[in-house]
């Protein structure tokens, strides 16, 4: 990858499809209306109308980056492939039994989730695995051959293998695995050692069923795209954003489709990872708010957070527990449900909610006039003058302030009241989320600079960080299809996990070894399909625990050849993980290691460092309008700045307002904004910390 | 009040509930004990001066709704506001002050803004070990159940007493973590206080009664007005369960008179040899859960809620023990009082209340031995929950294999085999054991168990609903019962202390929820998904459902 090669990104959402197309002489963004009959089309329209814009030759196009929330989307409505599931006898209801608890403590009428696969295509074969991956008992041929015939008979679609323990030994998934593909060559095929092979088996079960679900539907889409691509003269490699943040070939993708869930979001946090490095910025917290909902992401040393579980398909809005959990590498992102659409209510007790309903782009908000006739977020931020109804999304919807006044008065209080209580509302939901993340990951929020992106970001990142006593906010160009252009940021890279317990007192060096070199030798062989040649680097970490604790931490090893002498070194890495997360560690108690993962990436071209400002002249101000400062419980009078004037070390002190074509910046009153050197917005707090 | 002023309680009222959610969130995830990690056995909220409680975590366990609620008046009362300094830091694990059994130590942290004492943080976690038997049904007293510490303080203004912690390292086989557990228990105070100052710093608020009276009020408006939609009258009901050494019988009145609510278990069983008895206070607090949970499920925890459901039970049942009588395993009654409660209720609000459940957990505490003692293996203990089906509610089928009332979570068995020298041969769906009706009752399911090589293990019965299986309602069948066996058949009790040699294997069968309403009225869609998915057999469509086809 250089820097004067012609790249594409394109992340389809759920109303448009972006596309940021890098080339010698700058950035080209678009957007398009994304079609969901056929979403190759908006990305081959896309990149078209990039190409023009950029003055490129489709066919000097070298690389495509394509993220796609096809998975994600399949996965709640449920549009997989016929699924058969072939598990351990004993095992068959596990992702029907689930955790056996409730996710709702006092709702009487809940309804669980139904699994994806029915009680009636998962099978079982009379075999058994022990932990440590011995054979309790073998499995008969003669069961093998039966379960192949059973299945084709079926006529299923696709088939999942997942039996106990096959982290551990996954001789019997592979027999089983083989069988069935002498016997039908076309079947979609995933086995669970493969897909997935961590300890638990719930998350390990939900992740191979998800996965062989999605195969066919994915592996065909992805060829439509491909043929679709050459057609219109774009011969480049086509490659796709991971959940974890990495790309993966198209045969990647089509093998382990899992691996997509999220695979926009991810854009996003790696677009703010971006500008986090290039501003030097350590603690990010990345805010990335849109019509339905906001995204939270932690960003350390220029890397979000990831996780490898992960909560996909809640059947109740946002609620914790309602989805089904898979294990796959994941950029670790709350989504809460507060957007623009986000729909105001009295409950029971007379007490303002926002969210999670939301009145989504149609109707919309009561203001766009199109029906709406519900208070959002969006008829707030109108009520209180933080949008301009006459320059709304670059002037293309004409906002109606009596459709927002009427329909505050649903809420039976004054305009005034609602708009202020409506966006207090909605914002103190996001603090919270976003207070209780960083309780979660040992952090202070309060040493944390944000990065905002997304439509409605803007409007509320300010007071967010006002509430987060966050001194400092960045809100960098282009925010509008920041996840495409993050998909041009991404490295190549590949996660390969393994379920290898091990207690640290009895630290058996050459079972890791030989484990490691295994999934080493995976993980650069996935990465080679898309990067062979490139430098990369490696990260391991191990999932440790005191012995009886019921959760892990990941625990950053160094990555090289372990040995029985290294015992205390991983120790004492653990202890100092323990420490940053819960401020202690206890002694006296075992110490063991539960899972394996092992990243390798392609190692990033380096940043161009941003010019940063903290200071200087006074931008010229457009006119002078009303909003009402929350902070401070008043109407202010805020100048009304272009975001072009903002030329870097141009400065603003709040309140003020900086307007762009499609969302505008409110600066409250405690801060003051600056240019940068790199077009971004910087927000600092008047009476910061020193 | 100006509309801004009721906004911002609501705001305050909003991130007080996050507050006390952090507060729990960080303690989860520093306690040691698996029932606070896995089964959210713990919880954390915010009181005002007077002890009144403003809000509080949901979190697993409905057991200590109210038990939470009260804490703090004793504490409040026995060590007055001349004696409460800042940073002091009080505690106690005292069943009838705290929540119902030694295990739950209670710790209360007064706060002070400016100088001035202005309200409390109070948080409870189950700990690993509080000496004694340890935990399990066999004390005959309490004082065998191991350490009751009194209301006292564990730090006076910052300092920690030395003596405090040495008594309980000196009482309980884990000193490192019960003592850890109760630092985490202080710490996690410290996390709310700090939100709670900065939020009054934000709003500019100094003390916290107004606020208090908005959300006390609210609450119990809100609640009354749910009560005066009940139909006034008295409304009983009883309900037989296995008990331990012999059947319980539980009885309740429920009386209903406009925004009143009362409910009494006047005629309840008398008090156990054996430590299943609960404090009243537990009792109240699944009583009322469960009349919440159907009545007002939307308000918010805080004594403007709870007040208005008065519960009482007769000093010296089982439902209310006197000292000094064993409480070490309360939950096991405790968990079943919400299935009678909310059978007198069905009585005056049909159509809401769900039929009876496995209620009752089923969890086994397995210890594995050498079977050789001089073999050199080491002694190994498991715990594992499980849950029963629910009861069938009027508009869906009962939930499978899922904890009600408790909140647990199940564990996963390749982590269980990893504990323990175990082998989980089955744990899935019992077929058949949900109750006939026009709702399903929930499936309860089948474990087995065996020791590995060089292994015996013995294992603690604590499993109700054996004899007396959950009741269908409205013409809805029974659940089926629970069955405690070896796999070859063999019967073993369903309560006390058993051993399974190496070679046998232990087979649970656990408890489906009860029917709801005329069988024969299922929808022929519903029945033919249950037959395709095995939850029930063609032949019992046609015998018990009566579907010809």
């Amino acid at each position: 990858m250089t820097p004067s090669e012609i790249r594409v990104g394109v992340d389809i959402g759920g109303t448009f499809t972006d596309v940021a197309l890098a080339h010698p002489g700058g950035l080209a963004t678009g957007k398009v209306m994304t079609s969901h009959a056929r979403p190759e089309q908006a990305i081959i329209d896309g990149i078209l109308g990039a190409a023009r814009d950029a003055g490129v030759d489709p066919g000097a196009i070298r690389q495509v980056i394509h993220g796609t929330t096809l998975v994600t989307n399949a996965l709640i409505e449920r549009r997989g492939a016929r699924t058969a599931f072939i598990t351990t006898e004993g095992f068959r209801d596990v992702i029907e039994m689930r955790s056996e608890n409730r996710f709702e403590q006092y709702d009487l009428n809940i309804v669980l989730p139904k699994p994806l696969v029915p009680r009636q295509d998962r099978f079982t074969l009379d075999e058994r695995m022990g932990p440590n991956g011995e054979v309790l008992r073998p499995l008969d041929p003669a069961e093998v051959a039966a379960m192949v015939a059973r299945v084709l008979d079926g006529g299923f679609e696709a088939v999942a293998i997942g039996l106990i323990h096959a982290y551990a030994n996954d001789a019997h998934e592979r027999a089983m695995a083989k069988a069935l593909r002498e016997a039908a060559p076309e079947l979609a095929i995933s086995i669970s050692s493969v897909i997935s092979p961590q300890m638990r088996e719930l998350p390990r079960f939900n992740t191979v069923i998800a996965n062989a679900y999605v195969q066919p539907q994915v592996s065909d889409y992805l060829g439509r795209l491909v043929s679709r691509l050459r057609d219109v003269g774009v011969t480049a490699p086509v490659y796709l954003l991971h959940s974890g943040g990495g790309l993966i070939s198209v045969d990647t993708a089509v093998e382990q489709p899992v691996r997509l869930l999220e695979s926009g979001p991810a854009g996003g946090a790696i677009f703010a990872a971006d500008y986090a490095r290039a501003h030097g910025l350590d603690q990010v917290l990345s805010f990335d708010m849109g019509g339905t909902t906001a995204k939270i992401c932690l960003i350390e040393d220029g890397t979000p957070k990831t996780a490898n579980t992960f909560e996909v398909a809640r059947t109740y809005r946002f609620k914790k527990g309602s989805g089904m959990t898979v294990s796959t590498p994941v950029v670790e992102m709350v989504e809460i449900g507060a957007g623009g659409g986000s729909i105001a209510s009295i409950d029971s007790m007379g007490r303002l909610r926002v969210g999670p309903r939301s009145a989504g782009s149609e109707p919309g908000p009561a203001c766009y006039g199109r029906g709406g006739t519900e208070p959002t977020v969006t008829d707030a931020n109108l009520l209180l003058g933080r949008l301009d109804p006459e320059n709304f999304a670059g002037g293309s919807i004409r906002l109606h302030p009596d459709r927002a006044e009427a329909a505050a008065k649903a809420l039976e209080m004054t305009a005034d009241a609602a708009g202020f209580g409506i966006t207090e509302l909605v914002d103190e939901n996001m603090a919270n989320a976003a207070r209780v993340h960083a309780v979660e990951n040992g952090r202070d929020i309060e040493h944390f600079t944000m990065i905002a992106f997304g439509g409605g970001a803007p409007l509320h990142a300010c007071r967010l960080c006002e509430k987060l006593g966050i001194d400092e906010l960045l809100i960098p160009p282009g925010a509008g299809v920041g996840s495409a252009i993050g998909f041009l940021k991404a490295p190549f890279s590949f996660e390969a996990t393994r379920g290898l317990f091990q207690r640290l007192d009895a630290f058996d060096a050459e079972a890791v070894t030989t484990a490691l070199a295994e999934m080493e030798a995976e993980a650069h062989d996935f990465v080679d399909d898309g990067a062979r040649g490139l430098e990369r680097t490696t990260r391991l970490t191990a999932q440790m625990r005191y012995s009886g604790q019921g959760w892990e931490i990941p625990v950053i090893l160094p990555h090289r050849r372990l040995g029985p002498d290294d015992v205390p070194m991983i120790h004492a890495l653990f202890e100092e993980a323990y420490r940053t997360l819960f401020g202690r560690t206890i002694d006296g108690l075992p110490v063991e290691i539960t899972n394996w993962l092992l990243t390798v990436s392609t190692v990033l071209p380096p940043v161009t460092p941003a010019v940063r400002h903290a200071a200087g002249e006074a931008a010229p101000a457009l006119r002078t309008r009303q909003f009402l400062d929350a902070a401070e419980r008043r109407i202010v009078d805020a100048p009304e700045v272009l975001r072009s004037e903002l030329t870097p070390g141009r400065m603003v002190e709040g309140p003020a307002i900086v307007v762009e074509f499609e969302t505008c910046t409110i600066v409250t009153s405690g801060y003051r904004v600056i240019g940068q050197g790199d077009g971004s917005l910087r927000l600092i707090r008047k009476e910061a910390r020193p | 009040m100006t509309p801004t002023a009721t906004i911002d309680f609501q705001i305050m009222w909003n991130r007080l509930i996050a507050v006390v959610e952090e507060q729990a969130t960080t303690l989860i995830r520093t306690a040691f004990s698996t029932s606070v990690r896995e089964a959210g056995d713990l919880s954390a909220g915010l009181f005002d001066r007077q002890g009144r409680m403003m809000a509080q975590a949901v979190t697993g366990t409905p057991g200590h709704v109210n038990a939470m609620a009260e804490s703090v008046t004793h504490f409040a009362a026995r060590i007055g506001p001349q004696d409460t300094f800042e940073g002091d830091v009080f505690i106690t694990n005292d069943p009838w002050l705290g929540t119902g059994h030694l295990h739950d130590i209670t710790v209360v942290t007064p706060v002070f803004r400016n100088g001035v004492h202005i309200g409390y943080f109070a948080c409870t976690a189950h700990v690993v070990d509080i000496g004694g038997r340890g935990f399990g049904p066999d004390g005959r007293e309490v004082y065998e159940e191991g350490l009751l510490i009194p209301i006292t303080k564990f730090a006076v203004r910052g300092q920690v007493q030395p003596l405090l912690i040495e008594m309980v390292r000196a009482n309980v086989r884990t000193p490192d973590q019960t003592v850890g557990d109760m630092y985490s228990l202080a710490a996690c105070n410290k996390t709310g206080e700090r939100r709670l100052l900065s939020m009054m710093d934000e709003f500019h608020i100094d003390t916290l009664g107004d606020l208090s009276d908005f959300i006390i009020e609210t609450s119990r408006k809100a609640t009354r007005a749910a009560i005066a939609t009940v139909p006034a009258g008295s409304y009983g009901n009883t309900m037989q369960v296995d008990g331990y050494d012999t059947p319980v019988h539980m009885e309740v009145r429920l009386v209903v008179e406009g925004d009143r609510l009362t409910a009494d278990f006047a005629g309840t069983s008398g008090m156990s040899k054996f430590g299943v008895n609960c404090p009243e206070v537990y009792t109240r607090a699944y009583a009322c859960y469960a009349l919440k949970c159907a009545i007002a499920p939307e308000v918010p925890n805080n004594t403007g809620s709870l007040e208005p459901f008065e519960i009482t039970a007769p000093e010296g049942s089982i439902l209310a023990a006197r000292r000094p009588a064993p409480v070490s395993v309360r939950h096991v009654m405790g968990h079943l009082v919400p299935d009678v409660v909310l059978g007198a209720l069905d009585k005056a609000m049909p159509g809401v209340v769900p039929a009876e459940g496995a209620s009752a957990l089923w969890n086994i505490q397995i210890s594995a031995r050498p079977t050789d003692p001089a073999s050199g293996l080491p002694d190994r203990e498991i715990l594992m929950f499980n849950s029963g089906g629910t009861g069938a509610r009027p508009a869906h089928d009962g939930l499978s294999a899922t904890a009600f009332p408790s909140g647990v979570s199940t564990m996963s068995v390749e982590a269980t085999e990893h504990v323990g020298p175990i082998t989980v041969w089955r744990k899935d769906l019992r077929e058949g054991s949900g109750g006939t009706g026009a709702q399903r009752g929930g499936l309860g399911q089948t474990i087995e168990i065996e020791a590995r090589e060089g292994y015996d293990f013995y294992f603690n019965a604590m499993f109700d609903r054996v004899r007396h299986p959950a009741r269908g309602r409205e013409g809805g069948g029974d659940g089926a019962p629970g069955r405690v066996e070896l796999a070859d058949g063999t019967e073993l009790r369903s309560k006390g202390r058993q051993l399974v040699r190496n070679g046998q294997r232990l087979r649970l069968s656990l408890p489906g929820g009860g029917g709801h309403g005329d069988p024969r009225k299922r929808s022929l869609e519903a029945i033919a998904e249950d037959i395709a998915a095995g939850f029930i057999t063609a032949e019992a469509a046609r015998t018990q459902y009566g579907d010809d086809d």
